[in-house]
């Protein structure tokens, strides 16, 4: 038994009679880390329960209560005509945005990665502080012209491509932090056999950076889907508005807020980024890597 | 569904009325202006269908769009009218206008708040309606109809500029249940602010009864200078913009205050409530239940909020629970223009694009917007206070509330000053009453206030003290 | 510099080492790896570098949305920057705003984040699942979304949290504002540094800690001398990108609205009554370029505590 403590430490929680003080606090420690991981739970489940009772309830209030079960809250939210769409809307957004974003980023996070660019770092960190200032409200007014100049008002396209130019620094800055972590053994190996860079780049260094590739995507995709202000300044109309517009149209006209379809279409709105997550993450493992290093 | 949109790119530009307007080139070969055979004209609101003010954008899409298009196939004019849904803040729908307007773009028909027409116009993104649309529009048979006062709503510098929707007015509700437990009356009318004090401190008596919500602070934007204090400040002598001065922390601002600091200071009010995200719609509720004695609000109160039939804080007892009064003056005589009595008035306009591609038609569609029987279909069997006396006459007749509001509160109303800079000062009586309710004194606040204001309309000289 | 290949061990085991800026293992050349950057320096040109330089441009104006400034806007110079610095309202927003830096991004998402990574290092199962789970769900929500959830967690009358603890009428949100705030950005966002220390702490071999708990160092001595050597890189990049994130995030607004009384008013919502409320755009031009630097002072701050000093263990 002692000397199983030395080969497998991690895993024996029996006191050894000469090891006692340490395998006490080793007890401890685990008993610790439970109760620590159950709060931590707790915390993070607590504001959940709304949004899992108050959809299914009869008459919801803003106390998380057992419903009286009931679906016709959701028959109530397809009689408004653009909640459904508008989720198809926002999935067209999303989905367009974290394409671009992954691509152009896995692109240029590589070639950062492999070649020395003088002022890399500076130039990165620069672009990461501007996509800060571009996402503030002051910056509404020269975002509405240039899409205007460009002919992109009411445009799709135009949303995607101003959501893209603001969070491709940072996805940036993350996967270039996986390409440096990543071994260039194998790519020399395959440049020995004469593969192209961009050969080397799909076959090698994607399948390696894939967690981080799809990290990036889960992350662009839920930046988007919450974005409000640019999909509002820019769509005209609620037939190409994503549901983070249509969601702020669910009040009264005094303001308030009708809980039975707030509820409901917070929960249809926020199930289709949970479902991704649980997709992507089972299918390509979601994480990060990396750091800076210098 | 909506597939394809890249290669649609150019084809939505040609079908939206708002590339329309704004790019102004492309399919130009067939006849434009008031001859055209072939019209694109599109209607902005912030009302959508299954969302805030759901009942004007049905009106929009099932009453106005069909009829209108209906009369110019009667002339032999294909029309094309789409409507424009918004169901955001206020201030988010306005935002979006004025970027629309101010890149020659947006909808040819737009409904704004009244007050932000002045604005609008000096921004140079609106042009008087006859500017727009020539001589049609002052022979219109329903100016006629619409009361001076009320047409001041879509005017600035003496110019029509918009077509009101409509006005309201401020009062004074009181629960009169809670006022025969407390020994008041239960036909009550005060005539001055001391009165609304006794009244408040018998209904004190009461357990778990707020007697007085005189809505106070930030957190209910602009509520509190509506329904507070702006109507305040009137019954006080005061105008807040006057000869081009703001007012500063002049003596009806310091009495505003002072009223401010004796309801909340003295617990007749309750301050917590005054800065929750949701208070007015708190209070609401509150009035609802028989929390609150007397509640100051405006008209859409009555009509919407404890309506036993669609209110969003139904009293099934409303018509003989809630008692409504004017506003009183600081005592009789001191209110602006000598008045007893005081109220503000607030409503919104549409107004015309001046860039529309085909602005006779547009002011076609307004004025249609705007008949008679227009205006009739929009209330859509809901009564409310319109722009048009014909049809208040009709409409109003059974309804002894709105009656009041159109006999005895609209002769007494005023109206905010519809320029850029409102809004903040707005905000900064805002923050003074939030100082007053939490025990700031009254002068302290005022000259708070003052310093702001002085900051906000550039500098002491625009101002008066 | 940094070797040009990893050592085969290392690969073999997976446990991949950071080489850093590696020379161009794949030969990609100066000019591909310039083709390599453009689509994306292209976007973000266009769609990020112009209109930031255009906001810095309007920081100098007196434009406004409406009114006559509207009409015709005049270059004041550095009148907003004075203005603002010497405006009491931006420097108590300053102050919370660096209060809701601290407490939510350093304490408490890479705080608790680097706690919920420790915790779960060498677990697997359904409770890491689980716990990974609702971490990540929290972040993944739309932000209006949760931030109803936290209006309705911390409501005053109706509130889940004062039913649960039986305190009805405790107004956290009126009474502690920049505390719930501070807690909620701290449920918001933690996720993104669990997952970064989770990754970190596979670059820390499980035999040194081994070897620093038989030599009787606690926790603490575990951490600091054997752990945080090997990921003051992951630390900096954490660090770095949730200042930034929590230094501009708006959602607080959502639940607050900067209330009461501006007690929770952050830069970026105090930003947003400037631009979008009050309409003064060119003010809040500038306040926003006065961000971007503060930003940036923050940046070099760490950069200099934890960039020096590399390669120590």
């Amino acid at each position: 038994m002692s000397t199983a403590t030395r080969t497998a430490p991690a895993r024996t929680d029996r006191p050894a009679p000469g090891a006692a003080p340490v395998a006490v606090r080793h007890v401890l420690s685990r008993i610790g880390r439970y109760v620590f991981l159950c709060a931590v739970l707790g915390f993070f489940a607590l504001p959940l329960l709304w949004l899992a009772t108050a959809p299914f309830d009869e008459t919801p209030t803003i106390t998380a209560s057992l419903p009286r079960f009931t679906l016709d809250n959701f028959r109530a939210l397809l009689d408004n005509p653009y909640a459904l769409s508008s989720l198809l809307n926002s999935v067209y957004l999303a989905a367009g945005t974290a394409v671009l974003v992954v691509t152009f980023a896995a692109l240029a996070a590589y070639a950062l990665s492999r070649v020395r660019v003088p002022g890399r770092d500076a130039l990165l960190y620069g672009l990461l502080l501007l996509s800060s200032i571009v996402t503030g409200t002051a910056t509404m007014v020269p975002l509405f012209e240039l899409a205007f100049r460009l002919n992109l008002i009411d445009s799709r396209l135009g949303v995607i491509l101003i959501l893209s130019g603001g969070l491709l620094p940072a996805a940036i800055f993350i996967l270039k932090d996986f390409m440096d972590a990543t071994p260039t053994s194998y790519e020399e190996s395959a440049r020995v056999f004469g593969a192209s860079p961009l050969q080397i780049m799909r076959h090698i260094v994607v399948p390696v950076v894939r967690p981080g590739l799809a990290t990036v995507g889960v992350w662009a995709v839920a930046n988007v889907w919450g974005n409000f202000l640019v999909p509002f300044l820019l769509l005209r109309g609620p037939e190409k508005a994503p549901a983070a517009v249509i969601m702020y149209t669910l009040y009264t006209e005094g303001g308030q807020a009708d809980l039975r379809l707030l509820s409901t279409f917070s929960l249809l709105y926020s199930l289709p980024v949970a479902l991704m997550f649980v997709f992507v993450s089972s299918r390509y493992g979601f994480r990060f890597h990396g750091g800076i290093k210098r | 569904m909506s597939a394809k949109p890249r290669h649609a790119l150019g084809v939505l530009a040609a079908f939206t009325a708002v590339a329309l307007a704004a790019t102004a080139c492309g399919d130009s070969s067939e006849p434009a202006g008031k001859d055209a055979k072939n019209i694109t004209l599109t209607i902005a609101a912030n009302s959508i269908v299954g969302g805030k003010n759901s009942a004007g954008a049905e009106w929009i899409e099932k009453w106005v769009i069909p009829r209108f298009v209906e009369a110019q196939k009667a002339k032999g004019v294909t029309a094309k009218v789409t409507f424009v849904p918004s169901g955001v803040d206020d201030e988010q729908y306005k935002t979006k206008i004025a970027l629309d307007l101010r890149s020659k773009g947006g909808a040819d028909v737009i409904a704004l708040d009244g007050i932000w027409v002045g604005e609008f116009v000096q921004a140079g993104y609106l042009k008087p309606l006859s500017d727009v649309a020539g001589g049609e529009v002052d022979s219109w048979e329903g100016w006629s109809q619409i009361p001076e006062t009320v047409q001041g709503l879509g005017s600035f510098e003496g110019k029509r500029y918009g077509i009101p929707l409509g006005t309201d007015g401020r009062v004074l509700y009181y629960n009169k249940k809670l006022f025969a437990q407390a020994g008041l009356p239960a036909e009550w009318q005060p005539t001055s602010w001391q009165e609304i004090l006794d009244a408040g401190a018998k209904l004190k008596t009461l357990p778990g009864v707020t007697p007085i919500q005189i809505n106070a602070g930030t957190a209910m934007g602009e509520a509190t200078t509506m329904q507070g204090a702006l109507p305040l400040l009137a019954g006080a002598g005061g105008e807040i913009y006057a000869d081009g001065k703001w007012a500063g922390a002049t003596q009806p601002v310091k009495d505003m205050l002072d009223f401010y600091a004796k309801v909340y200071g003295g617990g007749l009010g309750d301050p917590k409530l005054q800065q929750e995200a949701k208070g007015r719609d708190k209070s609401f509720a509150e009035f609802a239940a028989g929390k609150i004695g007397i509640l100051a609000e405006g008209d859409y109160f009555w009509r919407s909020v404890v309506n036993p039939t669609s209110g969003i804080a139904k009293m099934a007892d409303r018509d003989t629970t809630v008692g409504y009064a004017l506003i009183p003056a600081k005592q009789p005589g001191a209110g602006i223009r000598g008045q007893d009595f005081v109220s503000m008035s607030g409503g919104g306009v549409r107004v015309l694009n001046p860039h529309s591609k085909f602005p006779s038609q547009a002011w076609e569609l307004l004025s249609f917007m705007h008949s008679a029987e227009g205006v009739k279909a929009e209330l859509a069997g809901e009564k409310r206070i319109t722009a048009r006396t014909d049809v208040n006459k009709e409409v109003l007749a059974g309804d002894p509330m709105l009656s009041f509001i159109t006999e005895k509160v609209l002769p007494v109303t005023a109206y905010r000053p519809p320029l850029a800079v409102y809004p903040q000062v707005s905000v900064a009586l805002q923050e003074a009453t939030a100082a007053a309710a939490s025990g700031t004194s009254a002068d302290q606040a005022a000259a708070a206030y003052q310093k702001k204001v002085e900051g906000i309309v550039g500098g002491p000289g625009n101002v008066t003290s | 510099m940094a070797p040009v290949t990893s050592p085969p061990d290392q690969a073999v085991k997976g446990r991949r080492r950071a080489t850093g800026a590696a020379p161009d293992a794949a030969g990609l050349g100066r000019a591909r790896a310039t083709g390599f950057l453009v689509p994306g320096m292209v976007l973000i040109l266009l769609f990020l570098v112009v209109p930031a330089a255009w906001t810095i441009y309007l920081g100098v104006t007196n434009y406004r949305l409406t009114g006559l400034a509207a009409a015709n806007p005049e270059v004041v110079g550095l009148d907003n920057y004075t203005r603002a610095l010497t405006d009491e309202r931006f420097r108590s927003s300053l102050v919370l705003t660096l209060q809701f830096v601290l407490g939510s991004a350093v304490i408490g998402q890479a705080g608790l984040g680097f706690a919920i990574a420790y915790a779960l290092r060498d677990r697997r199962g359904p409770l890491r699942r689980l716990v990974e789970g609702f971490v990540l769900l929290s972040w993944i929500l739309p932000s209006s979304v949760v931030a109803f959830l936290w209006i309705a967690l911390l409501d005053r009358d109706g509130g889940t949290l004062n039913a649960l603890l039986g305190i009805p009428g405790t107004a956290w949100l009126l009474d502690h504002p920049m505390l719930s705030i501070i807690v909620f950005n701290t449920w918001r966002g933690t996720a993104f540094s669990m997952m970064l220390y989770a990754a970190a702490l596979e670059n820390v071999p499980r035999s040194h800690l081994e070897t620093a708990r038989l030599a009787g160092a606690g926790t603490w001595q575990q951490l600091r001398d054997v752990v945080f050597p090997r990921i003051r890189g992951h630390v900096l990049t954490n660090l770095l990108l949730i200042s930034l994130w929590t230094f501009n995030d708006f959602a607080p607004f959502l639940i607050t609205a900067g209330g009461p009384e501006q007690r929770s008013e952050i830069l970026p919502v105090y930003v947003y009554k400037v631009a979008l409320s009050g309409g003064e755009l060119g003010f809040g031009a500038a306040i926003s370029f006065v961000m971007l630097l503060i930003n940036l002072v923050i940046a070099l701050v760490y950069l200099r505590m934890l960039g020096r000093r590399k390669e120590t263990a």
